[in-house]
């Protein structure tokens, strides 16, 4: 059914303008990091685009930042989910102050939590190390919001107590209850989870800067000061990146919950 | 909101062998995680909330939080800090929300439906350095608009970018990352709205604007608003992008507290910080509250699928 012209002429306006807004940054990157540098280059190149590899400090970023997203995933794997999976199953008393506990994050704005970790951070790079690896901790506590929510809508969706209850009348232990029975069955939501840990730590800047901690986009702005097209050429890179990423993996129901930013 | 449901608990513990279920040791499993986020997630609350009324010695003091809430700098980078999370959440939910309806108004699942939902999730992320490198492309010196601004009209102010360093070119970064946040908030909302809602107002003779404003709009209100109230949270945390554009420590409050923290000039003040960062908290606080309130409104009509 075709929609009325009225219609059809609103959302193309509303379309074009908005849409021009979001698009012309991303193109004016493109068109400034194939802009030529020094004097021997015209017309367009793509010297900072192929110049990316070489930047050792950026490699090191790159693969410490990648590493911190491993630990923050296996985090929540092992210490999150079970533990939610374990209140939910056996400490209903609990199931309150685990879910604000969770949602603390989003009253207290990353700027904040700074502030009170900062002598904390002091002490790990005193005593223990000074590898930025260490902040998977606090990361995987500011993703808290996103990975309860969808876990406790995936742990609403299956009764686990029947599955638990299943399981261990067929002489299963503890331990595979959870890592074996349920989990499995709240797999999209562990696997969203996932993905937002991925998109938080490459994205973080607030903390690592102010715990002058070389992460990914700490980096990057370094390199921003010294050679803007480079910077702008893995600044792009990345997006289109993560862009492709999604829409490779398209599958309806995985996007629906995602982009299900609606948290509280 | 979760409902919370105990239904399953109560059968579960109702007819197994309820002392295995219920046993005391069972709080024992939530120690590892009380452990971590009792260290990286209570302790640095506590800490704000216990130094914002300590002195720089340790010592029971209002003498901070006061200073900082009499003083003119701070005061000048709240209320700019307001200003810019006002604005933008208003600005991004409203062309947000427009291109959320565009979007809900396309074919389901097609192309540009899928393209539009997975680039919002992707720039709703893009604050800070990579969104401040990207405008300075765009309008900085020698980016694009700029230069064409240069050779069509050089008298506009977007021939030199000195106004992109200011609180314009700053809400016009953070109305970046608010449309594609309010595009994935508001987007379910759109969704759920019943067609037969606009059938049935269009079977009674009602014309486009009236299912409009008598309908849609008083529906949607709720919604509309708490998802504004999120973007207001959202650029009013906001430091990264702030930092790399402008880096004026007593532009903003988030820059403020950094530099009260780090700085390196020897004025490190960690109290002040802490001062700063209670008062920022008592903000998202208030607005997140009222953001739940309205959740609890809209949940009764929005059945979740």
């Amino acid at each position: 059914m075709k929609k009325p012209w009225g219609v059809r002429i609103w959302r193309w306006s509303i379309i074009s303008v908005v849409g021009a807004y979001l698009m012309v940054p991303l193109y004016a990157m493109f068109d400034f990091s194939t802009k030529p540098f020094g004097f021997q280059d015209k017309g367009r190149t793509f010297r900072a685009w192929q110049i990316i590899p070489s930047q050792p400090d950026l490699m090191i970023a790159i693969g410490k930042s990648l590493v911190t997203a491993g630990i923050v995933m296996s985090l929540i794997l092992f210490l999150i989910v079970p533990t939610a999976i374990w209140v939910h199953l056996k400490l209903p008393l609990l199931r309150r102050p685990f879910e604000l506990l969770c949602l603390l994050p989003l009253a207290i704005p990353a700027i904040v939590i700074v502030v009170g970790i900062a002598p904390l951070y002091r002490w790990i790079s005193i005593h223990l190390t000074e590898s930025p690896i260490t902040l998977s901790a606090v990361y995987s506590m500011l993703i808290l919001p996103y990975t309860y929510r969808s876990l406790s809508a995936a742990l609403d969706a299956v009764d686990i107590h029947t599955l638990a209850e299943a399981a261990r009348t067929l002489g299963a232990d503890t331990s595979r209850v959870i890592f074996g029975i349920i989990m499995p069955t709240i797999k999209t939501g562990i696997v969203n989870g996932s993905f937002i840990a991925i998109a938080l730590v490459m994205g973080e800047f607030t903390i690592s800067n102010i715990l002058n901690y070389k992460t990914f986009q700490v980096v990057i702005a370094q390199i921003g000061r010294t050679n803007g097209n480079v910077a702008v050429a893995v600044s792009l890179a990345s997006i289109l990146f993560v862009l492709v990423l999604l829409l490779a993996i398209p599958t309806k129901k995985r996007q629906g919950k995602v982009l299900d930013v609606d948290l509280v | 909101m979760t409902q919370l449901q105990y239904k399953g608990t109560g059968s579960a513990t109702g007819r197994t062998g309820s002392r295995y279920w219920r046993s005391k040791s069972a709080y024992l499993g939530v120690i590892p995680f009380l452990i971590v986020s009792g260290l990286f997630l209570l302790y640095p609350t506590w800490n704000v909330a216990s130094g914002a009324f300590q002195d720089n010695y340790g010592k029971f003091s209002t003498s901070v939080l006061k200073e900082v809430f009499n003083s003119k700098v701070a005061r000048h980078a709240f209320a700019n800090s307001l200003e810019i999370s006002i604005k933008t959440a208003l600005a991004g939910a409203i062309l947000g929300g427009l291109f959320a309806w565009a979007i809900v108004n396309g074919k389901r699942d097609g192309l540009f439906y899928r393209f539009s939902v997975a680039l919002s999730s992707v720039l709703a992320q893009f604050g800070g350095v990579m969104l401040t490198f990207a405008f300075l492309a765009t309008f900085g010196f020698n980016g694009l608009v700029a230069n064409i601004a240069l050779k069509v009209a050089p008298n506009s102010f977007l021939a030199e970018s000195s106004w992109l360093y200011g609180m314009l070119g700053l809400s016009i970064l953070y109305t970046f990352f608010q449309i594609p946040l309010m595009v994935l908030v508001f987007l379910p909302t759109l969704e759920n709205l019943k067609p037969q809602w606009r059938e049935a107002s269009d079977a009674l003779g009602g014309k486009a604007w009236e299912y409009w404003l008598r309908i849609g709009i008083p529906i949607l209100t709720p919604s509309f608003a708490g998802a504004a109230l999120l973007l207001f949270v959202n650029s009013f945390s906001a430091y990264a992008t702030a930092q790399t554009l402008i880096n004026l420590s007593d532009f903003l409050t988030p820059l403020e507290i950094a530099t009260a923290l780090t700085s390196e000039t020897g004025g490190s003040n960690p109290a002040e910080a802490k001062s700063l960062s209670f008062f920022m908290v008592v903000v998202v606080i208030i607005a997140m509250t009222f953001y739940a309130l309205l959740r609890r409104r809209v949940s009764r009509w929005e059945q979740r699928r």
